[in-house]
């Protein structure tokens, strides 16, 4: 069995290069791998190409990426929320590609699904669907859109068993089974990781075939909110 | 009547057109304030971040970060609930099983388009499911107060903000009155105010006629 807890999130830093697409799950913050994303501030790696919905919440998550200068593209749907990166947008300092939701999510799931692209009534008509080729199926109009792939996903479980076989916890689930499925690398950041065969078969929501690598959260909850508890990285 | 009451007068209007066993999606703004009203139907409300159910708000004890709508608010899971991935919940959107979307809107024309995620000239780069509940929901409700803050109507002619999306909701609900859209024709359904139709169509600055009534 190919070991794929790495006990030291910090060793996993080499996995990260300038320039890589990357798509990280998350909604807000929940579900967001906070801890692998203190590994890549750490890596200090730049020009990243982000996939996330939204890009986190005031220095937390993803928005601590792109405070320190590294990310050079977000493509998600929403960012209204993120201030500072609105901002830097209209300063030709972002790049910002937006997408409705459900077509992130659904362009995601073609990447991991050998699909690629799919024809949506979503955005028909709207300035989302300016320079995207128009169709009429069965009489309604769709748009086309494009799959996407990424170099490295990093996603947010509550559980592993050491084979790497995922279940989520409530709507922290959100896109992260659908990125575990979508990139060259994968990596899972778990609250617990136990033994094979003690996640019944049944329950598993991300077959362990998608993930590369599986580290434990620095971060716990407490009063409901993450608190990070380890500072090694 | 402050905003705020204005805010409570229309959402337990919107309540009243909810029916039994309905699959609803209720959006961020005044729909969200509809959940305080629905007490005792029996409608299952999903959230686009992966839950059909959402729960009442959760007490100090119950909160968890991790669990929340769609506006990012914390929320509990309702008896029965059930959890899926983002692809699944718009799957579930698009596809046409949710019955009744209740969104926000900034502007709704005389033939039921709705804008409801930018504004113009100004930077929001945000649309998140708005486009996809316009387009996949079996029912659109439009809900917001009739007047922006400079004072023009919501209603309108031709729109001038972004459109969300070529199809034409089904119902707008107000503080003023309830419009309902048939056949890319506007007619009130009901005005929740004393006010005859002539003085809400000059208010509006749009000619309104009422609904007539299928016998």
């Amino acid at each position: 069995m190919k070991q794929k807890f790495v006990k030291d999130p910090s060793t996993l830093m080499p996995l990260f290069k300038d320039g890589q697409k990357i798509l990280a799950g998350g909604f807000g913050i929940s579900g967001t791998p906070l801890t692998i994303i203190d590994v890549i501030a750490a890596s200090n790696v730049k020009n990243l190409k982000i996939v996330s919905n939204n890009l986190g919440d005031n220095g937390i998550g993803l928005h601590q990426l792109f405070i320190r200068g590294q990310i050079k593209k977000a493509i998600g749907s929403f960012f209204t929320m993120n201030r500072e990166a609105v901002l830097a947008w209209t300063k030709g300092e972002l790049q910002i590609d937006l997408l409705p939701q459900g077509t992130l999510a659904e362009a995601i799931r073609c990447g991991g699904a050998g699909i690629g692209g799919f024809y949506t009534k979503t955005a028909v008509g709207t300035e989302l669907a300016n320079g995207k080729e128009e169709r009429v199926i069965d009489g309604e109009r769709y748009i086309f859109e494009k799959a996407i792939k990424g170099d490295v996903a990093i996603i947010r479980a509550k559980k592993a068993d050491q084979l790497g076989n995922l279940i989520y916890h409530t709507t922290a689930r959100n896109f992260n089974p659908m990125m575990a499925t979508a990139a060259d690398v994968v990596i899972a950041e778990v609250d617990e990781i136990v033994e094979v065969g003690e996640i019944d078969p049944e329950h598993v929501v991300t077959p362990h075939v998608y993930v590369d690598y599986i580290i434990q959260t620095a971060y716990q909850k407490e009063g409901g909110q993450y608190v990070k508890q380890r500072c090694s990285i | 009547m402050s905003n705020k009451d204005v805010r409570f007068k229309i959402a337990p209007r919107i309540a009243d057109e909810l029916e039994d066993g309905q699959v609803v999606n209720l959006g961020i703004g005044i729909p969200s304030l509809v959940n305080a009203f629905i007490e005792g139907k029996e409608v299952y409300l999903q959230s686009e971040n992966g839950l059909l159910g959402i729960g009442p708000p959760p007490s100090q004890d119950e909160f968890d970060i991790d669990l929340i709508n769609a506006g990012k608010e914390p929320v509990t899971l309702a008896n029965g609930a059930a959890l899926f991935s983002s692809a699944d919940s718009f799957a579930m959107i698009r596809g046409g099983h949710v019955d009744v979307a209740v969104l926000g809107i900034l502007q709704v024309d005389t033939r039921g388009r709705i804008a409801n995620w930018a504004v113009p000239y100004q930077p929001i780069l945000g649309v998140g499911g708005a486009m996809d509940l316009v387009a996949g929901a079996k029912k659109v409700i439009g809900a917001a107060t009739l007047f922006a803050k400079d004072g023009s109507s919501k209603i309108v002619k031709e729109l001038t903000y972004p459109i969300s999306g070529i199809r034409f909701i089904d119902l707008l609900i107000t503080e003023f009155a309830v419009f309902s859209f048939n056949k890319e024709e506007m007619v009130v359904n009901e005005i929740l105010v004393d006010m005859s139709i002539e003085e809400l169509s000059d208010k509006i600055g749009i000619p309104l006629k009422w609904r007539e009534l299928v016998g």
